[in-house]
């Protein structure tokens, strides 16, 4: 082939390859990037700033390796050859210093933002946040209202504007509690309880999902996280009192016994119940030693 | 007597069935040929009991092009699933097997593909280079072979028997506990990986031992290829982290077999400890394979761009810089599990930091090129398409180095598309470039450049196709390890376009096969013995190599030891003397044979079995001990004829 129809064939293929992604995700929604709450604005607007500091070095990287790879062809004998070249101190210093300076950027960026995005940190929200139980069982999702005394599964419902306070325990293989357009994941583990604290900014139904491998129904294991305005959350709570199904250590096991699940309302919660989850699995020594320490 | 076998063990559905007939069939089919050519005792003398790492580094490889064509199938698998192949939303694969699959995947490509791929290369190449003619511990070499099979053979063997874990590639307690892995699969996963990780781990010694103290005369350190120093530092990361992986996989099996609770969710068992031990290990591995594909880039830069490489004292700073660093960030694979802020920033930036030797080295191989004479043999096609994919897998593993950012994309597919980015882009055209350029070394004739040039075109576009759409998909939401994707979600046209990439990048392989086979048939009779006017010591030799690789052992006076040589600049010595070279043994197959009795004993609860493995192990190296007459002299004489034919 001659170059000419090479570079057209490599320009038809590419234009074709960038056209179908284009096509092809246009009408998709980029739920990390197109974010409802304040947790996963920021964690959005940190991807653009790393993107741009990256481009920085990526850029000239691509640039100097198509135009050395054409200029230096061996077909181009007018280009400069030097063969014994292979060392020079002021070059090299200016590459070293280059990737350093970057990192050096990126590592403060990197030091600040993982301090103000930490799961465990309560956001600068005014109001008194809403408390919600989180456990991951094979292969739903439970969530309790301590404070109302409710739970339901597969179904989170919050006040638009509130902060949550998430506490995240399983009773399964770990799983990791993630509601991408509100922010980011954190695992959640047997024995174990994470925090993670996020908030909406705009009425909605979002996805949520586990973002862990847990076995065979994983792929389900799919929650709706919905804001919802203040009256209306009240109004739900006043539905899920309703509800004749109760949560206890009876009622528990059958819950926690692997299977997929659609949504239920609990209308009573033990008080202790999400404790007794999260300690089942210690030894009963242990756990008295553990009340002494503290 | 069988333990907990029974017959339900061998019937499966029907595309495991499919599975078991071509491992079986497989099987068959090389034994019938071997009886078919009268090739027995060929394959035992030349092969089987052989220490000569030429020959160990070709198995290594043959070893990897199996199993890259299973592994293959695996990933082909997952795309026509989630792309909805079948149509109507039917599923090609139960959930559990699915599982298995993707586990399958990643052990597969990692330990059985580019282990061996790393190894392979080390053992061909790095007694070469350095002027040795063997390698420090022949028979310690040829039993981590053996090893290294026998892991591979025991994961092949739960295609038939039984069934493989269905866990993921790095088998996270508590899933993999008895608890929620009650089968067979978590057994085979250990004891595959941790007869092949031993096998790994008396390599590393043997390697390390051969690059201090068997360099030619006049081989400084300063002086060797950065081959041999990429090859160095990966061992020294084989010999620190592969006790990890011993110890973390010996506790796992601790907790199944005599129920003990390192990592159970009860009894005080804490699961983040695997995970933490699993990293330890698990990144530096990532290192063990990289670090030797820049070693391979920074030979084949130089001699295509017919100039010196630039920085070579960057390139050693660089790599032992790599080396360390990759020992402190392992945590950045669980940002996730609710770390405090400083211990994740810590890992955060000092994942970053990787990436200033490595853009260092990208900086040198790119001003090696200027000023450079350019040929764009597909060696060089394969250092072009690494330098575009690496970099932007690059970005991508520096995004999620951010912990902001990776608790918006861990576990994503963004995070898929990241790691593959990595390791097809850097390992896999790493060791293609490799492939094509020291293959007239082993075989005396070049690849045909036509069918490598249009399979690596193929391999670009598949790549593209199968993991861009992928990023996007990350950014969408999407995580791994889905077997069933709703075929009206908005995530279903990209996933189409990845399967549609799978298959490209299943063309592209064919076109690889097709390569060799071609160029098997094209070859001419004479010999090619230096064919990339190359500039180090393994151009030195005659090819076919002799078994003795040097029949002198040539003086070096500095970098670019042959080029010097071919620049007049020195005089190639002529005196010849007695070599002495390790005879055959079969004791190292006989090791490995004893190993697998072990674990194939250990994963069926066959107690007999096992104890008969591991007490043979131990009889067998004092067998071995017991073996005076190890080695054999060729005579001065003989070596002189010899070589004067060569030339």
């Amino acid at each position: 082939m001659k170059t000419l129809h090479k570079i057209t064939l490599f320009l038809l293929v590419s234009s074709t390859v960038i056209g179908l992604f284009v096509w092809f995700a246009h009408a998709g929604t980029f739920d990390v990037l197109q974010a409802k709450g304040l947790v996963a604005q920021e964690e959005s607007s940190l991807i653009f700033y790393v993107v741009t500091l990256l481009l920085i070095v990526a850029i000239p990287v691509f640039g100097l390796a198509i135009f050395f790879a054409w200029h230096y062809r061996a077909r181009n004998t007018k280009a400069v050859y030097m063969p014994n070249w292979e060392h020079s101190n002021i070059d090299e210093l200016v590459w070293w210093a280059i990737p350093i300076e970057i990192i050096l950027v990126l590592g403060a960026l990197t030091w600040i933002s993982t301090h103000e995005l930490d799961p465990h940190r309560s956001l600068a929200i005014k109001g008194t946040p809403l408390q919600v139980q989180v456990v991951a069982l094979n292969w739903k999702w439970l969530f309790i209202y301590p404070e109302y005394g409710i739970g339901s599964v597969n179904l989170l419902e919050f006040p638009v504007g509130k902060q949550v306070n998430f506490g995240i325990t399983s009773d399964a293989p770990m799983n990791s509690f993630w509601i991408p357009q509100l922010g980011g994941q954190i695992y959640a583990m047997t024995g174990m309880v994470t925090s993670l604290h996020l908030v909406a900014d705009t009425v909605g139904s979002y996805n949520g999902v586990s973002a862990n491998y847990s076995g065979d129904g994983f792929a389900k294991m799919k929650f709706t996280a919905k804001a919802v305005s203040q009256s209306d959350f009240d109004a739900w709570v006043q539905e899920v009192r309703q509800s004749p199904y109760l949560l206890n250590t009876d009622t528990y096991p059958p819950l926690a016994a692997p299977a997929v699940a659609n949504v239920i309302y609990y209308g009573s919660v033990d008080k202790d119940m999400f404790n007794s989850i999260v300690t089942k699995f210690v030894p009963l020594g242990s756990m008295q030693q553990m009340n002494t320490h503290q | 007597m069988l333990g907990i076998l029974t017959i339900q063990d061998f019937i499966h559905g029907p595309i495991e069935t499919f599975g078991q007939l071509t491992v079986v069939g497989g099987a068959l089919a090389v034994i019938a040929l071997l009886f078919y050519f009268r090739r027995w005792k060929w394959l035992w003398n030349e092969w089987l009991t052989s220490l000569d790492p030429k020959k160990i580094g070709i198995m290594y490889i043959v070893l990897a092009i199996v199993m890259i064509l299973r592994g293959g199938i695996d990933a082909m698998m997952m795309r026509g699933q989630q792309a909805d192949l079948l149509g109507g939303g039917t599923d090609l694969l139960s959930p559990d097997h699915f599982a298995q699959i993707f586990t399958a995947h990643g052990v597969i490509m990692i330990l059985f593909v580019a282990m061996p791929v790393v190894f392979g290369l080390i053992n061909l190449i790095v007694p070469l280079q350095i002027g040795a003619r063997d390698v420090a511990f022949p028979f310690l070499n040829a039993t981590s072979l053996w090893l290294t099979i026998s892991g591979a053979m025991l994961l092949n063997v739960s295609l038939v028997i039984g069934s493989f874990a269905a866990t993921g590639w790095l088998a996270y307690p508590p899933l993999s506990e008895l608890q929620y892995s009650p089968g067979v699969g978590v057994d085979y996963y250990i004891w595959s990986l941790q007869i092949a990780g031993i096998g790994s781990l008396i390599s590393s010694v043997n390697f390390i031992a051969t690059i201090i103290k068997m360099r030619a005369p006049g081989m400084t350190m300063m002086r060797m290829p950065i081959f041999c120093w990429t090859a160095l530092n990966s061992m020294i990361l084989v010999l620190f982290a592969f006790p990890i992986l011993t110890v973390t996989l010996a506790m796992l099996s601790l907790d199944r077999t005599i129920g003990m609770h390192f990592f159970t969710t009860d009894l005080g068992g804490n699961a983040m400890m695997y995970v933490n031990l699993i990293w330890a290990w698990g990144h530096p591995e990532v290192y063990i394979l990289m670090l030797p594909m820049f070693g391979v880039f920074s030979e084949i830069v130089p001699v295509f761009s017919q100039k010196k490489l630039f920085g070579y004292t960057s390139m050693v700073v660089a790599t032992i810089l790599i080396t360390f660093l990759s020992y402190v960030v392992w945590v950045h694979h669980f940002f996730t599990m609710g770390a405090g802020a400083d211990v994740n920033a810590f890992f955060g930036i000092a994942t970053m930091a990787i990436s200033i030797p490595t853009g260092v080295k990208i900086f040198n191989w790119l001003f090696t090129m200027f000023r450079g004479r350019i040929t764009f043999s597909t060696p060089m096609l394969w250092f072009m398409g690494f330098v575009f994919t690496f970099t932007l897998g690059g970005m991508t593993g520096v995004m999620l180095a951010v912990p902001g950012i990776d608790f918006q994309l861990h576990n994503s597919l963004f995070l898929v598309a990241h790691f593959h980015n990595m390791v097809i882009g850097g390992v896999l055209f790493g060791f293609f470039a490799a492939f094509t350029y020291w293959f007239p070394k082993v075989t005396g004739f070049t690849l045909n450049e036509r069918i490598g040039t249009w399979a690596f075109w193929m391999w670009i576009l598949g790549f593209t196709l199968a993991f861009v759409p992928l990023y996007i998909l990350g950014v969408m939401g999407m995580t791994r390890r889905l077997y069933n994707v709703d075929i009206m979600s908005q995530w279903h046209p990209l996933l189409v376009l990845a399967a549609i990439g799978a298959g490209t990048i299943g063309i592209a392989l064919a076109l690889q096969i097709i390569q060799v086979i071609v160029s098997i048939i094209q070859r001419k009779d004479h010999m090619t013995h230096d064919p990339w006017n190359g500039r180090t010591l393994e151009w030195l030799t005659p090819t076919p190599v002799p078994v003795y690789n040097f029949a002198v052992v040539p003086h070096v006076h500095g970098r670019d030891a042959l080029w010097m040589i071919k620049q007049g600049s020195l005089q190639a010595l002529h005196t010849y003397e007695d070599i002495e070279l390790p005879k055959n043994t079969y004791l190292g197959l006989a090791i490995a044979a004893c190993s697998f009795a072990f674990g194939f004993g250990m994963v069926w609860h066959m107690w007999w079995l096992s104890l008969l493995g591991i007490v043979c192990i131990p009889v067998v190296v004092i067998i071995r001990s017991f073996e005076s007459e190890i080695d054999y002299i060729i005579p001065a004489r003989e070596v002189e004829t010899l070589d004067k034919k060569n030339i």
